[in-house]
């Protein structure tokens, strides 16, 4: 019936065959979202989600300690070995607490910025900031890594400075002082943009009504602007915590001797002890960690702000 | 509206944070023309010398290379399997539809080592070799949610009432596709595009365990950085891609208001 139709309207062969593709398309719209989706989620199950269980799994599986081969025998070796040995423990605590203070920091350095940028900042000047925060965070990982290593350096810009001023050199280059400062600097941005986000969505008139039931300035930001900013702040600190959290890259740089991170560990079990299952087992933290985080978070309506 | 003292305090604040986020990018940009070999402050001479052993230096050739068609390769298809979610996502209701935005933003959710760690295993697991395929592969798993952000964002901005119009007027989905919806999410399209793009080419900490023996410029600088061999070229490379970089980023940024990976709106 439809093709006679087209054939009636005189259109092209190849017309009418597009058209009666979409009409059986139209007809069955199942069809249309089975073939737009299952190519991306055909391949993520495939190469992530499969290779996630593989990994899990791995991290009950040991190496033989004579040829180095995997031995697919189920055992909790592993995580014996993380639990016991207070080595890991320290790197692990380490890590978690570096990633903490990471994002409080970064959490009081956005908030009076963000604040600025929705409130204050009028449109002009606003957009100017976004930009102007969004670069850094597409700027090179590595650059900017490396320029706070020069800073750092001995003989680099932030001794001579604190020279030039009379002040004691802090001489912080290769501590865990120097990789809090550069975490906070490199996931910056990351705070920033979502607390703006949720400031931005304030109406002015419950900070107006606040004002008109006798709220002073301070009153009003503990008892309005902060709780409606809060899930903001969470969703930026689920960046900052779970980056800092999966980072090697700054420790190695950065850090000094006694800066090993889980991934630290993690990277030379894969890539210079080939332990694949010790290094699975100890990613399993911070897998752990985020993911009772991500519950927290949910919570408190950090994923309607992301 | 804010006090006076309020309103300058925060803006003292801000200039103090810009301050705090763009002199490492200066000094970085700085340290490129150091005549010195020798990176430490004040820097006692300005040269352009090393520009030319830098560019000419083969293993950066190589690695650069590499890094180019590992980028262009998970680009597109980052935008491939990115756009068809969104339209998926967008298009039909259908249980587990949550899911998928949260499987396709789980590998920059989950810390990278965990990413990196997952697919090197699981290369091994096949008998793989790595080199550019796998470095492709564990891209675009990251690259993926940003231009399934983008795309998905804009299409809830179009209203449906255009392809409607456009179907009214006679035409066929193919046709309305072709004219009505592909111009309106072009600018997305090209901006997450960009992004994936500038995203895989920064990529450290999963290429090195997808990346075998090959070198992506990243471990390139990487590993320079940590052995401090080659410095003063290894400053002008950053410098380099900082100026590079830019550009991408600026020309998406202009083309949406998105900020990539954070939805702000």
């Amino acid at each position: 019936m439809a093709a006679g139709l087209d054939a009636a309207q005189g259109l092209s062969p190849a017309r009418r065959a597009r058209r009666r593709v979409g009409g059986a398309l139209f007809r069955r719209p199942w069809l249309k979202g089975l073939a737009l989706l299952a190519p991306p989620v055909g391949a993520f199950g495939f190469f992530y989600i499969a290779a996630l269980v593989v990994l899990f799994v791995s991290a009950f599986w040991t190496v033989d300690a004579f040829t180095g081969e995997l031995v697919h025998r189920w055992t909790f070796d592993n995580f014996r070995t993380l639990w016991q040995e207070s080595a890991y423990r320290t790197v692990a605590l380490r890590t978690v607490w570096v990633a903490a203070a990471v994002t409080v920091t970064d959490a009081v350095i956005a908030f009076p910025f963000a604040y600025y940028m929705a409130r204050v900042a009028k449109p002009r000047v606003r957009a100017a900031l976004f930009v102007l925060v969004l670069l850094p965070l597409w700027a090179s990982y590595l650059a900017r890594i490396y320029s706070w290593r020069l800073i750092l350096d001995h003989d680099g810009l932030l001794n001579w400075s604190a020279q030039k001023l009379g002040l004691p050199a802090p001489g912080i280059e290769y501590t865990n002082t120097a990789m809090w400062v550069v975490f906070s600097y490199i996931w910056l941005p990351f705070m920033i943009l979502p607390v703006y986000a949720s400031l931005e969505r304030i109406p002015q008139s419950y900070l107006e009504a606040s004002r008109d039931l006798g709220a002073r300035g301070f009153r009003t930001l503990r008892r309005v602007v902060l709780p409606l900013a809060l899930p903001g702040v969470v969703a930026g600190s689920i960046f900052t915590f779970s980056l800092t959290l999966g980072d090697y890259i700054t420790p190695t740089l950065i850090g000094g001797t006694s800066s090993q991170f889980i991934g630290n560990v993690v990277y030379d079990a894969v890539n210079q002890s080939s332990n694949l299952p010790f290094g699975a087992a100890f990613a399993v933290v911070p897998v752990v960690v985020m993911g009772a985080y991500l519950l927290v978070a949910r919570r408190l309506g950090a994923f309607e702000a992301l | 509206m804010e006090q006076r003292g309020t309103r300058i305090a925060l803006g003292v604040w801000v200039g103090l944070v810009l301050l705090f986020l763009y002199v490492p990018i200066v000094v970085i940009c700085l340290y490129a023309f150091n005549k010195s070999n020798v990176q430490s402050w004040p820097i006692s001479g300005w040269t352009t010398h090393w520009f030319g052993s830098a560019i000419h230096n083969g293993d950066m050739q190589q690695a650069l290379w590499l890094s180019l068609k590992a980028a262009a390769l998970a680009t597109v298809a980052a935008i491939a399997l990115g756009s068809a979610a969104a339209f998926g996502v967008h298009r039909f209701r259908f249980f587990g539809r949550e899911a998928v935005s949260f499987l396709l933003v789980l590998p920059i959710a989950l810390p990278g080592i965990i990413t990196g760690m997952a697919l090197n295993s699981y290369f091994t697991f096949w008998k793989l070799n790595f080199g550019l395929l796998t470095i492709v592969i564990g891209h675009a798993t990251f690259c993926v949610v940003v231009v399934y952000n983008n795309v998905l964002a804009r299409l809830r901005r179009v209203p449906g009432s255009l392809a409607e119009a456009s179907m009214d007027l006679g035409a066929d989905g193919w046709q309305t596709f072709r004219f009505v919806t592909l111009p309106s999410i072009s600018t997305a399209l090209v901006s997450g595009g960009l992004l994936a793009f500038a995203l895989s080419f920064d990529e450290v900490i999963v290429t090195t365990f997808t990346a075998g023996a090959q070198n992506t410029l990243p471990i390139w600088i990487f590993g320079q950085i940590r052995l401090g061999q080659q410095l003063p070229q290894v400053n002008v490379v950053v410098f380099l891609i900082l100026a590079v970089t830019i550009i991408p980023v600026a020309l998406a940024q202009r083309l949406t208001s998105e900020s990539g990976i954070l939805r702000t709106e």
